[in-house]
């Protein structure tokens, strides 16, 4: 029977080197998380997705498959507690992300009181082009949330409750705006007509459908359990042949689908959402571009991160 | 509002090692702020002329305006100091505050001539004079690596008298100017119009100084925090002696 060394973990708070906690006893290849789970029994307050567990104070938070006995640490670990504030779960911060837009927008297209004139109240607009703007933008949201309930697995499990806050406030706060304008009394239909109204809806039919394509194709990357990152590539599916060209199609077709919006409302506020969400998305795909880069030697040289040969 | 946040106690280190990999920066960098010293006295000494001459502040916005519109907008060169490295400062901060002080200059006291001659255009423009003429001063010496000690006292001391007078200053000013905004409706766009937008100038300088709410505190909390450290710093280093 072979020896086995226990190790000891002491749990200190940086400022004040105070000893929160002493385990002792630890198996030598429990992991990070197990003895965040520890650490969380002693202080049912800070459950284990709050927790950051640190060698030094100063340095990056250790992650949670990380063991005990591979880290640079005699028989008696000392590790540093950070409280990241209450955190939320992605799959809920999504969905209160999406959910509120879409009700919000409803809200105005009902001309519900006290948004106009109380003559307009329950009122509804002679313009096609209005009624289209609406079916448009639920049928997004209304996508956005089966995305997130059946599609996306999600590889961190939490975000700061601020985030989720600031998140909000966004989405909403825009949805509300953009919504006020195209359901207005005197909203003024596009330019061109119908014409204009036609084409930016067959543009922003099709950006829909290869977004909801390339997160499909994102999604069977992942379909065989293993962690490892792997390089996308075009498959059958037509719409899936924008990886030839990007790295991040679903965040091409996401700007074209709000380019195309604003196109068919004709509106400066959808103008303006759709400018700051291309830029996020932008320095998104750009992080992830330069990632794939520096993990695959074997990565397509064609490709650009967002917008084929230009960005 | 406030002036830009500079590390107090880094900037030493800083700007050694900016001196060592960066001559023409740092020559840039102390013309720069030489420049802005001497025009913000500028400032200070025809203020001051002015009100012994004439003995009313009245009519004294319209004398210096010409002069603080220009140094005032060539602050703008901070954000790209900023923006490329050469200042360790984050963008972001030092853009809300030198656009915070442009937004003042031309949306309010340049375009509602009604409001020159208020008390508060006054108070502002002596805390903002006060508060350029140290901290620019401040970074020249630091650059030139003799920086007196009055000098740093100045600079992590009087804000805490500047920071609110300023403040106070430009919002009692905007609060001046609503009527006159109101009225003429300047700036203002409404519906219909073919970009379905409209922008209400009188409902955004609400909004403006609603927002002085949540940034004051946050900015002059963060300059304690510095003079805590470089104060701090300093008593530490007594200690040691």
């Amino acid at each position: 029977m072979s020896r086995v060394t226990f190790f000891e973990v002491e749990i200190l708070d940086p400022k004040t080197k105070e000893q929160l906690c002493f385990l002792d006893k630890v198996e030598p290849h429990a992991t990070i998380g197990e003895i965040k789970c520890l650490f969380h029994k002693v202080y049912p307050q800070w459950y284990p997705s709050r927790q950051a567990l640190k060698l030094d104070p100063k340095r990056k938070a250790l992650k949670d498959d990380e063991i005990l006995q591979n880290l640079p640490v005699g028989t008696t670990a000392t590790l540093y507690f950070k409280d990241l504030g209450p955190q939320v779960g992605w799959t809920m911060v999504f969905l209160s992300e999406y959910a509120g837009p879409l009700f919000i927008y409803l809200l105005f297209y009902f001309r519900l009181p006290y948004i106009y004139h109380h003559k307009h109240a329950f009122t509804s607009s002679p313009y096609p082009a209005v009624t289209l703007a609406c079916v448009c933008h639920s049928i997004h949201y209304i996508k956005r949330l089966i995305e997130t309930i059946f599609v996306h697995r999600f590889s961190h499990g939490t975000m700061p409750l601020r985030n989720i806050v600031r998140n909000c406030l966004y989405y909403w706060g825009f949805a509300a705006w953009l919504a006020y304008y195209i359901n207005h009394p005197l909203y003024t239909p596009p330019y061109y007509g119908n014409k204009q109204v036609n084409y930016a809806l067959a543009m922003f039919v099709i950006c829909q459908a290869g977004n909801f394509s390339i997160h499909l194709a994102l999604n069977n990357l992942k379909s065989d359990g293993s962690k490892a990152r792997k390089i996308p590539y075009p498959t059958k599916n037509p719409f899936t042949w924008l990886f030839f060209f990007v790295s991040c199609p679903n965040y091409t077709y996401e700007a074209g689908a709000w380019f195309s919006f604003t196109i068919m409302t004709q509106c400066v506020p959808v103008g303006l959402f759709t400018l700051i969400g291309f830029i996020q998305m932008t320095i998104w795909a750009k992080g992830k571009h330069y990632t794939y880069i520096r993990e695959f030697k074997e990565y397509p040289d064609l490709r650009m991160p967002i917008i084929p040969f230009l960005l | 509002m406030a002036s830009s946040e500079e590390d107090g106690s880094a900037e030493d280190k800083e700007n050694n090692k900016k001196k060592t990999k960066r001559p023409f920066v740092t020559a840039w960098l102390t013309i720069y702020n030489i420049a802005m010293t001497a025009g913000w006295m500028v400032l200070a000494v025809a203020m001051i002329r002015f009100y012994i001459q004439k003995g009313t502040h009245k009519g004294l916005y319209k004398s210096i305006s010409r002069t603080l519109k220009f140094f005032q907008t060539f602050a703008l060169l901070e954000i790209f100091h900023c923006a490329f490295g050469m200042v360790r400062t984050s963008v972001i901060v030092t853009g809300v505050q030198v656009c915070s002080r442009i937004f003042m200059v031309w949306f309010v006291t340049h375009s509602i001539k009604q409001i020159q001659n208020e008390e508060s255009v006054v108070l502002f423009l002596v805390a903002w004079t006060v508060t350029e003429i140290t901290r620019y001063s401040f970074y020249t010496f630091s650059l030139l690596n003799h920086l007196p000690y009055f000098i740093k006292w100045a600079r992590y001391n009087l804000f805490i008298v500047l920071y609110p007078v300023g403040v106070a200053g430009e919002l009692l000013t905007i609060y001046a100017a609503l009527p006159y905004v109101r009225k003429s409706g300047m700036l203002s766009v409404r519906l219909p119009n073919k970009y379905n937008v409209s922008f209400d100038y009188y409902i955004c300088l609400i909004i403006v100084m609603l927002s002085y709410i949540p940034l004051f505190p946050q900015l002059f909390f963060h300059m304690l925090r510095q003079r805590r450290k470089v104060l701090h710093g300093e008593v530490m280093v007594e200690k040691e002696d």
